[in-house]
């Protein structure tokens, strides 16, 4: 006997969440049914993270897929996993999910093994039925007491997750029959007995102050009129009524407006002349190299402020019961926000719900928090009432936080034969985190208006959980020397938070534009010039796929043929320097405007959960990216958000839209990551690589719209 | 349906005569959602800009988010919802699931409506005509090839005869 205490140290090696909540029954039930009932801290954000755990969960349990339910996340019941955000919630949750279900199966085998009075090693499980080999005894698990299931998990040491299929598995995703067939499915389709509608009028820039507004105006069967402070909303009994009487407030409302913040600087840019934090990745000095360089080439990369741009607007439900707040939301945070919405309203947590339900894809801190603050105002004007709160396009577009605008200096010191021997990068940009609770703020936009206070400044995460603004600043090659600085810079002009990828977007384009500017310099093959400098065996790999599958030929620079107005470039990354890895080939023709035809991207997620949802991922992220790089920027007029509809703010459409070629790399050994993220970035940089194949010019600025291309030209 | 003279508005939706005094200014969207219960028809932009509303009118995809009441009235309406028979999907729903074509599916509903309406007045398109037909529908998802491929999928595979919409 040992004195250490085993369930401690077990607990030790447990998956990150499952350490948090390590009670199996908190992740699991087997109901009357037949089913097995999974819950989880992660909520569905449109990328079929729920297929992945269902997946899974059958894996290890022995089950047809068709009997695990994914249950909806709330704060009421099941583990709180935190955020679901970034590639994280993949690899967590599934790595969680697979130990308990592992340890579920081995538990239901040793009670079945007594029951049967059999040597639990002879058992095997088929769809849940445990029985012997020969079939001659079997009990199922929904026959077994599930009061087994009441205990702490015990880790890998116990039992550990069943190996890897040869094949990965390629599971159809289990929310897509609902939403094909028009069945309601999302928050916005949710429809409470006595439920009312409100709609919230913002004030026209950040920082106004409501002077006057005339509430008798607002016309008949609008139930409540909300002011306080800067917050305006309605609450009617019809939809389109409190539309209506939205824009009847919306017109009668006087706001003193800020000072102008013109000649603050280029509101498109972040500001450089304004406080910063110093952020340090790395600062690897290297004597021999530093005396080895000959030629230094400095270089700036920029993209503007993005709007996350979901097709369905932010969207909440609350109601009061006495000091009971119940919220349905899409939030990415159901803890966090339930956290934030007591402290604004002075009650305690335990008076607050927070259940998770379904919306429009969610690429980041969108404004689902804000709607929830909203709905949960305006529904205090309505005891008992549930309100529903659905966000204007205008607001969707122009009040939820925007992703930030960034720019990037680059500086690499060559040697003789032109190969990079120093390397340095500076990231400008504001914080990439103003969730709730990030900062010390409740991160909420209407409270804010109600107490008329200005969101404080975004943070970011810290480097640990992959940082923010300089995510992906550390190049993923072997310079021997290499310095890299954030400066976060402090503003509160525009409000910023996570949008998909975070800084990752604009530093791998930057690395990767000035590592393609740097091999023509010399003449090389840009695919030879990057891996003459790359070690990370799967990092070449991704690399060499991508180019033989897109048809690169090294001895011409890649292209196949040679027509006057076409390009071709590639680009690579291992998102956040520890996760999935990926590279991009594009194909571009530059008559106009710059046309992509075709991107081929080759990745590596380590072990593959569901084969289709990676592509699905791969191919989603990757026109997401083609759009953002072609099209997108956020327009500004001071403080003021001028793209507020599609035709201001325009996103890539059907026939613009390129083909997508992904091959993914199984490796069964590797941990499971994320692919939602990883192809943003090198996207970007295929693309203005593959331009400047095209034109010969470098465009270092985001988007690539045909003026910025006609100024490069001409330059 | 309301006789001749009375107020209200009389029209069809997915064959259902339906007649409602709701004041004609309303939205299509507004009826169909929460008069009516059929959810699967969705709100996007309000303006007619991003297809997550499109429903037929009279066979044409149209925007209901701003098409008032009384420009609907006498006119035949189908949704989403309407596309299906006895709950079975039509060809291009069906043809969506098997190419798994949707990540969040918020613009999935306007999408199936108007590529079934493609495929009813040009039963063989080109990638190019899909692309043409669905170009005023917008998703954020990046989801374009596989609903470009369950299309032209849905053209050609089994069935392509029997459910029109
Ligand atoms: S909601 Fe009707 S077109 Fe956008
Ligand atoms: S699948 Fe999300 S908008 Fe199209």
């Amino acid at each position: 006997m040992t004195t250490a205490d085993p369930a401690r140290s077990a607990a030790d090696t447990l998956p990150p969440s499952l350490a948090a909540n390590p009670r199996l029954s908190t992740w699991l039930d087997l109901s009357d049914t037949g089913h097995v009932l999974v819950r989880v801290g992660k909520v569905e954000l449109g990328q079929g993270i729920w297929t992945a755990l269902t997946q899974a969960a059958a894996e290890e349990l022995g089950v047809d897929d068709s009997r695990v339910v994914v249950q909806p996340v709330s704060t009421a019941a099941g583990p709180a996993e935190g955020l679901t955000a970034g590639s994280l919630s993949v690899a967590r949750s599934v790595a969680a999910l697979r130990q308990v279900c592992a340890e579920v199966r081995a538990l239901l085998i040793e009670v079945a093994a007594a029951r049967l009075d059999a040597d639990p090693a002879a058992l095997v499980v088929r769809d849940g039925v445990v029985g012997t080999a020969a079939g001659d005894s079997a009990v199922s698990y929904w026959d077994l007491d599930a009061d087994v299931l009441d205990r702490d998990a015990r880790g890998p040491s116990w039992v550990r997750p069943a190996p890897a299929p040869a094949d990965p598995p390629n599971p159809p995703r289990v929310d897509l029959p609902d939403k094909v067939l028009g069945r309601p499915r999302f928050l916005h389709d949710l429809h409470l007995p006595g439920q009312v509608w409100g709609r919230v009028v913002r004030p026209p820039v950040r920082a106004a102050h409501l002077s006057t507004v005339d509430t008798s105006l607002v016309g008949a069967h609008v139930i409540a009129t909300v002011r306080q402070g800067d917050f305006l909303g309605v609450v009617a009994e019809r939809e389109e009524v409190a539309i209506r009487a939205a824009a009847a407030l919306a017109d009668t409302a006087q706001w003193e407006l800020p000072p102008n913040p013109a000649g603050t600087g280029d509101p498109a840019q972040p500001r450089r002349s304004a406080p910063a934090d110093r952020i340090d990745v790395v600062n690897i000095c290297d004597a021999t190299a530093a005396v080895g360089v000959v030629t230094t080439v400095r270089a700036t990369y920029t993209r503007p402020f993005l709007a996350h741009a979901a097709i369905g607007p932010s969207c909440a439900i609350a109601r009061w019961a006495g000091s009971q707040l119940t919220v349905w939301s899409h939030s990415q945070g159901v803890y966090p926000l339930r956290a934030a919405l007591a402290v604004v309203f002075g009650v305690p947590e335990q008076d607050v719900v927070v259940h998770h339900v379904e919306a429009a894809g969610s690429y980041g801190h969108n404004g689902a928090d804000d709607a929830a603050f909203d709905a949960a105002l305006l529904a205090r004007a309505v005891p008992g009432r549930p309100v529903q709160v659905v966000w204007s396009r205008a607001d969707e577009l122009g009040s939820g936080p925007l992703g930030p605008a960034m720019a990037v200096d680059v500086e690499a010191g060559l040697d003789a034969r032109g190969h990079v021997a120093t390397w340095s990068v500076d990231v400008w940009s504001q914080g990439h985190v103003a969730r709730p609770g990030y900062g010390g703020s409740h991160g909420l936009l209407g409270a804010a208006h109600r107490d008329r206070q200005v969101l404080p400044p975004s943070v970011d995460p810290p480097l640990a959980a992959g940082g923010g603004s300089v995510r992906n600043a550390d190049p993923g090659y072997d310079f021997p020397a290499r310095r890299v600085t954030g400066h976060r810079v402090v503003d509160t002009r525009v409000r910023t938070s996570s949008l998909r990828a975070l800084g990752a977007f604009t530093n791998v384009f930057a690395i990767e534009s000035l590592m393609d500017e740097l091999s023509r310099r010399i003449g090389a093959d840009p695919l030879e010039y990057r891996l003459a400098h790359l070690s990370d065996p799967r990092a070449r790999a991704v690399l060499e796929r991508a180019a033989e599958l897109a048809g690169w030929r090294r001895e011409q620079g890649g292209r196949d043929q040679a027509a006057a107005d076409a390009g071709r470039g590639i680009a690579w990354a291992r998102y956040k320097g520890t996760s999935g890895y990926c590279a991009v080939v594009a194909d571009v023709e530059a008559v106009h405007e710059i046309r992509v035809t075709r991107l081929v991207i080759a990745a590596d997620v380590g072990r593959i959960v569901s084969l289709d949802g990676v592509v699905n991922q791969l191919e989603g992220g990757a026109i997401q990216a083609a759009s953002w790089t072609l099209l997108e920027q956020a327009r500004l007029d001071g403080h003021r958000v001028t793209s507020t509809d599609w035709e201001t703010y325009p996103i890539l459409r059907f026939r613009a839209v390129p083909d997508v070629h992904v091959e993914v790399i199984n490796r069964p050994d590797e941990p499971s990551v994320g692919a939602g993220e990883i192809a943003h970035g090198p996207t970007a940089a295929a693309i203005a690589n593959a331009v400047r194949d095209a034109l010969g010019v470098d465009v270092r600025d985001l988007p690539l719209t045909p003026e910025r291309i006609v100024a490069a030209l001409e330059t | 349906m309301a006789p001749e003279g009375s107020s209200g508005t009389a029209l069809t939706v997915n064959g259902t005569p339906v007649h409602t005094s709701v004041d004609p200014e309303t939205p299509l969207l507004y009826l169909l959602r929460n008069d009516l219960g059929l959810k699967g028809t969705r709100f996007g932009c309000g303006q007619g800009l991003c297809g997550a509303c499109v429903v037929l009118v009279d066979g044409h995809p149209t925007p209901s988010c701003d098409l008032p009441l009384w420009a609907a009235a006498g006119r035949d309406v189908v949704t989403v919802e309407g596309l299906a028979s006895e709950g079975c999907p039509n060809r291009v729903q069906r043809a969506v699931l098997d190419e798994q074509a949707g990540q969040c599916g918020y613009c999935l509903s306007g999408i199936v409506v108007a590529a079934t309406a493609l495929l009813r007045d040009t039963p063989e398109p080109t990638a190019d005509d899909v692309r043409t037909a669905l170009e005023r529908h917008l998703c954020r998802c990046g989801t374009h090839h596989r609903i470009v491929r369950a299309v032209l999928a849905a053209a050609t595979g089994p069935g392509q005869r029997h459910d029109d919409g």
